[in-house]
């Protein structure tokens, strides 16, 4: 099962990548999106894997996807997807892909003694969010509020602008 | 004998599930769920395409469907033998493969809908967790269908369509979620089976349904408003117009696939309904004590048809809204609202019980929903409509 999402998941993130079109990148990226919640799922952990498919497919993609239909109206590009740097990047990505395999080689999850594995149900999650982290909590709310009206000033400012 | 008739369906299943394999018991046993969801509501798809047009008939002064079968019931039938037999056009301009992706993942998604959904004792397919959790991120991803719907066409009153449905259903998605937070809140569970068995049990005759506090009552009331503007029906089918955009999102469908977002649309008006049935009317519970000898599925389909005759009914009698009224109607009067109702039920959470806590909690809906409205009416000029030719 895990090897059916993980091969979903690359694929449609290497497919996200490669494609022309950029909605069809988007709809790809949304199925590596679904991958990775499955994922998640077959971990156990329902809350993350379920707020990944809300956050992701449900708000993220159509962001994206509104973003694309609202500041180009072309279709496919015609140009090479590798640009010119295409070297430059893949020594870059080389050396960033060498420096996680050192760190996970050497991490304590490819030890061969496993910790207990944690059961997070969604009233620990609830609780833990409503108690212990509940300041983090109220300042993260604060932040993205503080975010919403920037962006809604930002807005306005721009309608009268143009008018 | 009336707990066998409750149980029949479960019984059955047992006895079904136990001549299967052992290895493959378990299989079985969620695929005969799932043949008997995708039977039930398929089925419920056609008796309510029928109920719907002849209501409409009635409500317009019109006879409506009467010519196949008796009272032309058998309309529905007739109906797929001709979708199905339509040429299937697509589009040359259309991208193939996301236009024929589309309605499937669309009726898809709107039949997993159901997995979470507790249509009797005992009978839900998964009960999840995180259920109603699941509800909402798959319901997501019909608005992402409609995206791939509208785009794949290549033809500008979809993609324009698309755009409508999305913006309409993203604003209502909030007030929708934060109407169902205030009944998690109260059950102190996201599980559907959960929250079911919380509204369990009666005073006097009477049910301990959450729809019959003053949060509950709100929260009710918001939540199928925003449910109507989810499934894009009628006040709120701003997605179709034919004067606009002609039929939305749709347009280059046609033949079984225009059928398919027929069913999807429809299916994901009776999971939003039996969502809200499942969180505010008890679910599968009796209305009254004395009656619970009736089984208990049959009380969450009549509660689910009476919500689909409500839902015909609004149709048949509220006129359509323009697209910024719709906005401003769902930015400025359902988010507050469901902000206010938020803290209504904590509040009512928190207090003793007692006429006090009825009192000071009915207060928190009345007040706000009287001055909201006020201020939404500001600027309206509310007289009898004068008749230049027609009196």
């Amino acid at each position: 099962m895990f090897t059916i999402f993980a091969i979903l998941t690359v694929a449609g993130a290497v497919a996200a990548m490669s494609l022309r079109d950029l909605v069809h990148s988007v709809l790809a990226l949304t199925l590596a999106f679904s991958g990775l919640a499955a994922v998640y799922l077959l971990l156990g952990a329902q809350f993350i894997g379920f707020a990944q498919i809300l956050v992701y497919i449900g708000a993220v993609a159509i962001l994206i996807v509104f973003a694309i239909l609202l500041t180009r109206d072309k279709g496919a590009t015609s140009q090479s997807i590798f640009g010119s740097f295409w070297i430059g990047s893949i020594t870059v990505v080389l050396a960033i892909v060498a420096i996680l395999a050192r760190v996970i080689l050497s991490s304590a999850v490819t030890r061969p003694i496993a910790p207990p594995q944690p059961e997070a149900t969604m009233q620990q999650i609830g609780n833990a969010l409503m108690l212990r982290f509940v300041l983090p909590l109220e300042i993260v709310g604060l932040l993205l509020t503080a975010a919403l009206i920037g962006a809604v000033t930002i807005a306005m400012r721009e309608e009268q602008e143009t008018r | 004998m009336s707990e066998t008739a409750d149980q029949i369906f479960v019984i059955m299943q047992r006895w079904l599930v136990g001549h299967a394999p052992a290895g493959l018991q378990s299989t079985f046993s969620s695929l005969l769920s799932v043949i008997a969801i995708l039977a039930a509501f398929a089925s419920l798809f056609a008796v309510t395409t029928v109920l719907e047009r002849k209501g409409l008939g009635r409500i317009q002064n019109r006879y409506g469907p009467n010519r196949v079968g008796p009272f032309g019931f058998l309309q529905p039938i007739a109906d797929g033998i001709k979708s199905l037999t339509k040429e299937d056009v697509v589009p040359q301009a259309a991208d193939k493969a996301v236009h024929f992706i589309a309605p499937v993942v669309l009726v898809l998604a709107a039949f997993s809908l159901y997995a979470v959904l507790p249509i009797g004792r005992n009978m839900v397919l998964a009960n999840l967790d995180a259920g109603v959790l699941f509800f909402f991120a798959v319901g997501s991803v019909m608005e992402l269908t409609i995206f791939m719907a509208g785009w794949s066409s290549h033809n500008k009153y979809s993609l324009l369509g698309a755009m409508r449905a999305i913006a309409q259903m993203i604003s209502y998605e909030v007030p929708l979620i934060l109407a169902s937070v205030t009944v998690i809140m109260a059950a102190g569970s996201l599980s559907t089976v959960a929250i079911v068995e919380k509204q369990g049990g009666y005073t006097g005759i009477l049910p301990h349904w959450f729809v019959f506090t003053p949060w509950g009552f709100a929260g009710f009331g918001l939540f199928m408003i925003a449910a109507t503007a989810e499934s894009n029906r009628s006040p709120f089918d701003l997605p179709e117009g034919e004067s606009e955009i002609i039929a939305g999102y749709y347009i280059e469908y046609s033949g079984f696939k225009f059928a398919l977002f027929f069913l999807g649309e429809y299916l994901g008006m009776f999971a939003i309904s039996g969502l809200g049935i499942t969180l505010f009317l008890g679910g599968w519970a009796a209305p009254f004590s004395f009656l619970t000898w009736i089984p208990s599925y049959l009380w969450f389909f009549a509660k689910l048809l009476a919500m689909i005759v409500v839902f015909i009914w609004i149709r048949g009698t509220l006129p359509r809204l323009r697209m910024d009224q719709l906005m401003s109607f769902a930015w400025k009067f359902m988010l507050p609202m469901a902000l206010l109702n938020l803290v209504t039920a904590g509040v009512w959470r928190f207090s003793p019980q007692g006429a006090l806590r009825w009192l000071v909690c009915g207060l928190l809906v009345v007040v706000p929903y009287l001055l909201l409205g006020r201020g939404m009416m500001q600027g309206w000029k509310l007289e009898k409509r004068i008749y230049r030719f027609a009196e």
